[in-house]
């Protein structure tokens, strides 16, 4: 069995169905980072002196890249996956052709990274557009999406594997995904926080990618750039294999 | 074309497909006739390889299915009992993104799409979005997806269930069409009418069991009797008649409070049982009566 060059063709099928309903999802992906940026960067900032120096906006923009590149892999393989297997019967319909299920899985998880780095695309460039980008080292942070994509798909996709109906994706998000958007280095420097929290922190897969977007964007990645690589490779390495299997079993039987 | 040999499927203590044999030969339509529950869809998802073997083995066309799925899978067309179209894609897109599946070049799939969206009357429909369609349209519509990769066994889960009887017919006469093709049909059904019109064999499930395998006019011949008998005696004169029915060694059943007696060329009724029997209806058997003899249900239930 195994994941085959089949997935491309749940992934150009996905694509394809985005690509017919883009309008609706531009809200997520444009919209909202933007009044993120306008409120916090500019209407918190205006009152926030960073340590270091430099304006608030430039320390939160890399996270919101970060962030909403989490949120786009998040949704597809929560709500978007648990809904074309659940409600429209999409995956029972495509495993009867060659494609394998973990065909189908590799596909809407890779086409999550997809989405993970065409968000991260968009938000760069609005912070661009306030002039937030300081070097060509930015650039990176679309490939950068795409594994973050990649491991977020696969902790998602695990997820939804394991949930009995839509109502417990409500969980994941205010229990894991959110709180990681406002305790992962988004807005905050992790030393703001209590000892504690800063554990937890440093756990949560959003802070090697938060802190890996906002050294590229300053256009400094240092010697810890690797070790939150090997982080995001690492917990992907473990997440995808093991929601191929979990959704494997949930499907054939 | 198929080969099941002792297929067993459990979920958990339930047993749904208990040991079952049959072959299916290349080119004909076979028939597997059963009740709700008696595993017809848990057998066929195995043949599809969708649902792993609790037991035993099926081969398709030669290849095992627990190793060969892909193979297997480039191979056969299925026509689910669920409708699963996909409603992101419009009528044409569905055919030709299933063909994309199976890895048909786009100039070809978009010919074939439209060729088959045409056999089953849909390509004024070609751009409509899935919701705008009737039921019996979508039910054409999944057929023609089914037909994409030019399958050469086609295996159809009640492909007629709840549609009107005149897209019934067009849908039947497509698949007479295709068997008489060389395409090998593989037919799940509870309609008699359906079975005896398509099928050149037929398999009489219940409780995970095939309980009897021949064409349909030989099943008719060998358990129908000449004539069935349909009655509704009082409840209580039900005692007197059955004795006397057992004695004069009439072969019958009971399905709630009525009474259904196949009676042979050879066999009369007479005397006073005739007079409380309160007979309904007397006929020349269906298959629906030979399924009701073999299994004691009839196959609405």
């Amino acid at each position: 069995m195994g994941v085959s060059y089949r997935s491309w063709r749940v992934w150009q099928r996905n694509r394809d169905v985005f690509f017919k309903l883009w309008r609706s999802e531009m809200p997520g992906f444009l919209a909202e980072p933007l009044l993120i940026l306008l409120a916090m960067g500019l209407g918190l900032g205006a009152y926030v002196t960073m340590e270091e120096g430099g304006r608030y906006i430039e320390f939160i923009a890399p996270g919101v890249v970060a962030g909403y590149a989490m949120f786009s892999a998040s949704f597809e393989c929560t709500y978007g996956s648990f809904v074309r297997m659940h409600y429209q019967k999409t995956y029972d319909a495509i495993i009867t052709t060659p494609i394998n299920v973990e065909d189908v899985i590799a596909g809407d998880i890779f086409w999550g990274a997809t989405r993970s780095s065409l968000t991260a695309c968009a938000v760069l460039a609005i912070a661009s557009a306030f002039g937030l980008v300081n070097s060509w080292w930015a650039l990176l942070v679309l490939p950068l999406a795409i594994l973050a994509g990649l491991m977020f798909s696969s902790i998602a996709m695990l997820y939804t594997s394991l949930s009995p109906s839509i109502y417990t994706f409500n969980y994941y998000f205010t229990l894991f995904i959110t709180p990681m958007f406002f305790f992962g280095g988004v807005f905050f420097p992790l030393s703001a926080f209590p000892t504690i929290v800063q554990h937890l922190s440093w756990i949560a897969p959003l802070t090697p990618v938060a802190n890996l977007t906002r050294a590229l964007m300053s256009g400094h990645p240092g010697e810890g750039a690797w070790w939150g690589l090997a982080i995001v490779v690492g917990t992907t390495m473990v997440f995808f294999p093991l929601s191929l299997r979990t959704m494997r079993n949930r499907l054939l039987k | 074309m198929i080969r099941v040999k002792n297929a067993l499927k459990r979920y958990g203590s339930l047993v749904a497909v208990a040991g079952i044999d049959l072959v299916v030969e290349e080119g004909e339509c076979f028939g597997l006739l059963g009740p709700n529950g008696a595993g017809k869809t848990s057998l066929i998802r195995m043949i599809i390889a969708a649902s792993p073997l609790s037991g035993g083995s099926i081969w398709v066309d030669s290849s095992d299915v627990t190793k060969d799925s892909r193979r297997i899978k480039a191979k056969i067309g299925v026509v689910p009992q669920e409708e699963n179209l996909d409603v992101d894609l419009t009528v044409l897109q569905n055919l030709t993104t299933f063909a994309r599946y199976f890895d048909i070049p786009k100039a070809e799939a978009k010919q074939r799409a439209l060729a088959n969206l045409r056999l089953f009357e849909l390509d004024g429909r070609q751009h409509a979005k899935i919701d705008e369609l009737s039921s019996g349209m979508k039910r054409r519509l999944l057929i023609a997806r089914a037909l994409i990769n030019q399958p050469r066994l086609l295996i159809l889960d009640e492909p007629t269930v709840g549609l009107d009887p005149q897209t019934k017919h067009l849908v039947w006469q497509k698949l007479r069409l295709f068997r008489d093709q060389g395409v090998t049909l593989l037919l799940c059904t509870q309609n008699m009418e359906e079975a005896s019109y398509l099928c050149n064999r037929v398999a009489i499930m219940n409780e995970g069991k095939v309980i009897a395998t021949e064409p349909p006019q030989e099943l008719l011949a060998k358990y129908g009797g000449k004539r069935v008998l349909e009655a509704r005696p009082r409840p209580e004169a039900r005692d007197l008649v059955l004795q006397e029915l057992t004695e004069a060694g009439f072969e019958w059943q009971a399905v709630e409070d009525t009474l259904y007696i196949f009676q042979d060329s050879n066999q009369f009724l007479e005397g006073g049982v005739l007079e409380v029997l309160n007979i309904l209806s007397q006929r020349t058997p269906t298959l629906e009566d030979v399924f009701l003899r073999l299994t004691g249900r009839s196959l609405g239930e």
